[in-house]
């Protein structure tokens, strides 16, 4: 019997290794999909138009990429684990608003302290979502509809009619989105290198881990003995923070700030993790493939200015991306999860149980759960 | 007939609420400001709001059968869009209507196969969809803008119903029909309860014989046609056609919609309690306008009553729970 | 007998008044003789001035003679949150609201915060509601609120409008300046800062607004004397500094010899600014256009913007602040020729199209703009 067991026991772990391992290569094709497409993009473009390439170009696009980047990784950890947060287009327009008006109001204030600051605000409100959410155990897209209209009403209620305006932002800072170390913009370096961070951490970190399989499925995770709430707390908190710094960025960005920044900016974070592999209902999806999808993006509108296509096909062509994405997502998806299923071990017990996989196995379709087929 | 009172109980007491809600606001409103209550305030209120009234109803039963349309502002502006560009081409405005409800139908048809053909979450594909459809309204006006509508059109927008003494707005009076329509078929019909059992199990209604598939995708139509509906009073009320009519109005309905105590999770939630929400949700704004508060502040309360109505049900079941265990 | 005695009665009764009449009359007119000139002074000015109201009846307004006061006003801006408008309406800084005070009535600022019809008209809304006297706009669109304004009209509110147009809905437009002369000089700015030659862009804030428009075209016109200046593209920052800003630099991308950029709204300007502030772009594209002195000190500083040209709209707010309660007083119509004043500005004329002209641009540059606070 123990021996039978114990052939069992190590066919199947060598069983869920290989799997894993599949698992892993697809994710890893789904990322190098989206270079791909970047590569082939940028190559085409450049045929037609070769300053596309240019220093210049290159960095307005690095720039403006790493502030959606940066908010990409914060969204992809809540959506990882199967949530999301509406809210950080006002926490970044907060967090822009009072960093600016301390540089106003205290002039020869530090400039760490200032980010200091936005991370402080934004961390408030990401405790906040976090505490609902994970504590009271309410859905998040309702929890963070409700703080993206409340932080932004904050803030119109603090800001009023006022801006600040450049003048009153020392050059220092306005230059943290304008210097650059070789032809690369430092805020560009500075974003990457967090955002290695952060895919690391999710990668190798047992809590990184498990908002995954928190994401793939919450009650198994619960009963598998996470903790459910103290991750989704924390994961929130992170991306409360991190929008926070984001917004601290924004006003070196766009130096004149008043009580509109920020607005809308949530969707286009979320487009940017979905066209980057991350699975809406959580599960699946990397910290470098949401970065890679806001590059994309930005390449793109980038690209249709260069081709001197008018802009207004810039947001049809988004929006027809984000459909390829998702469709594609999906189809990759199935095909993964009939490949595992179809892989038995040789010789499974009837009725013995095989360890649920963390990675492939989000909910299709419709928003009830799991589909078992 | 059990299930039917285990799905009413708990959205009769949450629409309970909300109707205390309103009634609060009526009395802090009128308290605040004798304008409030006067008939000409209404009608602006109306005016206001209607067209976002409008397209909470089709959300309502998508959201019910647990999906969720963020497209319906982008289907409005692109109704809108093409009606401008349409009337300037010289096109007759029948055609155009015509015209414009089929674009509006298809546009929700897309929705709808996307979600149940390729089985992808309807979250996503609408924030794509969004995306698109507000980019074919850009694509198709450019920065132009219309305005050369003529007075017999824009006056369904701005005008009072006749004979209903100056205080109704066409939108409100759309509103109110489409309304008791959803409301019956809602909760009268075999697809009403079909609607419900899609957003408690897709899979159990889906082997309980209802035509999950289907019946999506018709809602999904439904409100492409509404949406379409309401970008065409949008542009008609401000007599202009502009790419960005209707920017950002998603969440607003989707706001309502949740206010009304419909679950996000499906399976939960009535017209009735939609409609008590969108008295709700205007009454705040247009309460807090007389008062000299800033419009878009009024963010917060909506935001904190958003929270109230999934918090209050929340403490409501952690109740019953405890009770059910104390006294089994 | 009691008849006869009540006929002579009768008649006694009116010989009694008359004689009683000629009597007071002769001693009225004796102590009126010395009056006559005061009241038929007081007379002739009453048929001179259209509302015969004396000075005492306008509280604090010192020497408004003939104006309403306990006014409620509305200035509904385009949107909130934009320091143009601000300066324009504020008590601070001597606008609208300030010169509705001085004249005793109610002024009160409200509008939406996206520069659009659908955000400001909610706004108007409530203020006649809250029982407006008068409405003091300036217009996110030509004809969106005209129904709005009408309405308001139809109920004797008065309706004007500054800085940005609704010409179909409103009784009196406040402008800042010439529209053409806006137009045109700032081209001709732009042109001697280039050498009259190269590609040039606009960005401009909304598509709809009435202001903007009516000032591109007469660049359009003003351009043609330029031939070797080419207008490549007119971009829109929607009033928003972010979509400004980013709607700046796909011009950068998209027009890499771009030479010269006109930016007629103050958020615009500031955004673009923001862009071409680095040593790749400065003194290699101009940059003029309407912008306030605070938001360009930094930027005509380090040389990014050379010369640019406003007016000050707190004047342009006082102004409209004064015309309002002209109108509405019933003091000035709106046709030509008619004159008020509006305190410390002075005296204005009603122009043609129901227009009153605030005054020439004013062109700051290096030599005068630390004068300037707003």
């Amino acid at each position: 019997m123990s021996a039978a067991t114990q052939t069992t026991g190590s066919e199947q772990q060598a069983g869920r290794a290989r799997d894993a391992g599949l698992a892993e290569r697809v994710f890893r094709i789904r990322e190098s999909g989206i270079l791909v497409v970047l590569v082939l993009f940028v190559a085409v473009t450049t045929a037609v138009r070769p300053r596309f390439l240019d220093a210049s170009n290159i960095q307005f696009v690095l720039v403006d990429t790493a502030t959606f980047a940066l908010l990409a990784l914060g969204q992809t950890m809540v959506v990882i684990a199967r949530h999301v947060d509406l809210s950080v287009g006002s926490v970044v327009g907060l967090s822009a608003y009072l960093s600016a008006s301390l540089f106003k109001d205290h002039p020869g204030i530090s400039i760490p302290v200032v980010f200091l600051a936005g991370l402080g605000i934004g961390l408030a409100c990401g405790i906040a979502n976090g505490m609902m959410v994970a504590v009271g155990r309410v859905p998040s897209l309702v929890v963070t509809l409700a703080t993206l209209y409340i932080i932004r009403g904050i803030d119109i209620l603090i800001v009023g009619g006022n801006e600040v305006d450049a003048s009153s932002l020392p050059d220092s800072f306005i230059n943290i989105s304008k210097d650059t170390v070789a032809g690369i913009p430092v805020l560009a370096i500075a974003v990457a290198v967090v955002i290695a961070i952060g895919a690391y951490y999710l990668r190798t970190y047992r809590s990184g881990r498990d908002l995954y399989a928190i994401g793939s499925n919450p009650d198994a995770a619960r009963l598998a003995g996470l903790k459910v709430g103290r991750r989704v707390f924390t994961a929130f908190a992170v991306s409360g923070a991190i929008a926070g710094v984001a917004g601290v960025l924004w006003s070196s960005q766009y130096p004149t700030i008043n009580s509109t920044a920020g607005t809308g900016y949530e969707l286009q974070v979320v487009s940017a993790v979905v066209v980057g592999g991350v699975a809406i209902f959580g599960g699946s999806g990397t910290a470098t493939g949401a970065a890679l999808g806001a590059l994309l993006l930005t390449t793109i509108n980038s690209a249709l200015y260069v081709l001197g296509i008018s802009s207004f096909w810039d947001q049809a062509i988004w929006g027809f991306l984000l459909l390829v994405a998702i469709a594609l997502d999906q189809t990759i998806t199935e095909r993964l999860t009939s490949a595992l299923r179809s892989r038995k071990p040789r010789s499974t017990r009837p009725g013995a149980t095989r360890p649920g996989l963390t990675s492939p196995q989000s909910s299709t379709g419709s928003s009830t759960g799991t589909r078992h087929e | 007939m059990n299930n039917l009172s285990e799905r009413i109980r708990p959205a009769l007491r949450w629409e309970t609420g909300l109707a205390v809600v309103v009634v609060l606001i009526l009395i802090i409103g009128s308290a605040a400001s004798p304008q409030f209550l006067t008939g000409n305030n209404l009608f602006n209120l109306g005016l206001s709001n209607g067209e976002i009234a409008i397209m909470t109803l089709p959300m309502t039963l998508i959201i019910i059968s647990g999906e969720i349309d963020l497209s319906v502002a982008s289907i409005l502006g692109m109704s809108s869009a093409l009606l401008g560009y349409l009337w300037a081409k010289g096109w007759p405005m029948p055609a155009i209507f015509v015209f414009v409800a089929v674009v509006g139908i298809a546009a929700g048809a897309v929705n709808g196969l996307l979600v149940t053909r390729l089985r992808l979450p309807s979250l996503a594909v609408t924030i794509g969809t969004l995306a698109l459809y507000r980019g074919i309204a850009t694509i198709v006006l450019g920065p132009n803008t219309v305005s050369s509508f003529p007075a017999a059109y824009t006056n369904l927008g701005i005008d009072a119903v006749p004979f209903t003494g100056n205080d109704m707005t066409w939108s409100t009076l759309i509103f109110i029909v489409l309304a008791i329509i959803f409301g019956v078929v809602l909760h009268a019909t075999p697809l009403g309860r079909s609607i419900y059992a899609m957003g408690a199990s897709a899979e159990a209604a889906q082997f309980a014989g209802i035509r999950v598939k289907r019946i999506k995708t018709g809602l999904f139509m439904a409100s492409g046609f509404i949406c379409a509906l309401a970008g065409v009073l949008w542009t008609f009320r401000l007599s202009t056609a502009v790419q960005n009519n209707g920017l950002g109005l998603e969440l607003s309905v989707v706001a309502i919609v949740l206010l009304a105590g419909v679950s996000i999770f499906g399976g939960k939630g009535s017209i009735a309690g939609v409609v008590l929400a969108v008295l709700a949700f205007a009454g705040i704004q247009n309460a807090l306008l007389l008062t000299n508060f800033n419009q878009e502040a009024t963010g917060i309360v909506t935001g904190a009553l958003l929270l109230a109505s999934v918090f209050l049900p929340a403490v409501g079941r952690l109740r019953r729970r405890r009770r059910r265990l104390t006294h089994p | 007998m009691a008849l006869r005695r009540a006929k002579k009665l009768a008649l006694a009764f009116p010989v009694a008044a008359t004689v009683a009449l000629a009597a007071c009359s002769s001693s009225a007119s004796s102590s009126s003789s010395s009056a006559a000139p005061a009241a038929s002074s007081a007379a002739a000015s009453a048929s001179g001035s259209a509302a015969g109201a004396s000075a005492s009846s306008s509280a604090g307004g010192g020497a408004t003679a003939g104006l309403k006061t306990g006014l409620k006003v509305f200035v509904i801006p385009k949107n909130l949150g934009n320091s143009y408008f601000t300066t324009a309406d504020s008590a601070n800084s001597g606008g609208a609201i300030a010169a509705l005070t001085a004249l005793g009535e109610t002024g009160t600022e409200t509008s939406g915060t996206s520069a659009t019809p659908a955000s400001q008209i909610p706004a108007i809304q409530a203020a006649i509601s809250k029982g407006a006297n008068a409405l003091i706009v300036s217009a996110t669109d030509p004809t969106a609120l005209c129904p709005t304004l009408q309405s308001a009209m139809k109920r004797g509110i008065t309706v004007v409008t500054y800085d940005s147009d609704a010409p179909t809905c409103r009784t009196l437009f406040i402008n800042q300046a010439s529209t053409a002369q806006i137009g045109t000089s700032e081209v001709d700015v732009l042109a001697k800062q280039i050498g009259d030659t190269g590609q040039v862009a606009i960005v401009s804030a909304a598509a709809s607004a009435t202001n903007q428009n009516a000032w591109i075209t007469y660049m359009k016109q003003e351009l043609k004397k330029y031939p070797k200046m080419q207008l490549v593209s007119t971009v829109y920052g929607n009033d928003d500094p972010t979509t400004a800003t980013q709607v700046t630099q796909g011009l950068l991308q998209q027009y890499p010899n771009l030479k010269g950029v006109i930016s007629p709204t103050t958020v615009g300007i500031a955004a673009a600014a923001g862009v071409l502030d680095s040593a790749k772009y400065r003194g290699k594209i101009a940059l003029t256009g309407l912008g306030t002195p605070d938001e360009m000190k930094k930027y005509v500083a380090d040389g990014t913007v050379k010369e640019f040209e406003l007016w000050n709209p707190a004047d342009l707010g006082y102004l409209a602040g004064y015309a309002a309660v002209e109108l509405a007083s019933g003091k000035i119509t709106a046709s030509a020729g008619q004159n008020f004043t509006a305190g410390k500005l002075g005296s204005f004329t009603v122009g043609a199209d129901n227009t009153v002209l605030l005054g020439p641009p004013y062109v700051f540059d290096s030599t005068n703009i630390a004068k300037f606070n707003f």
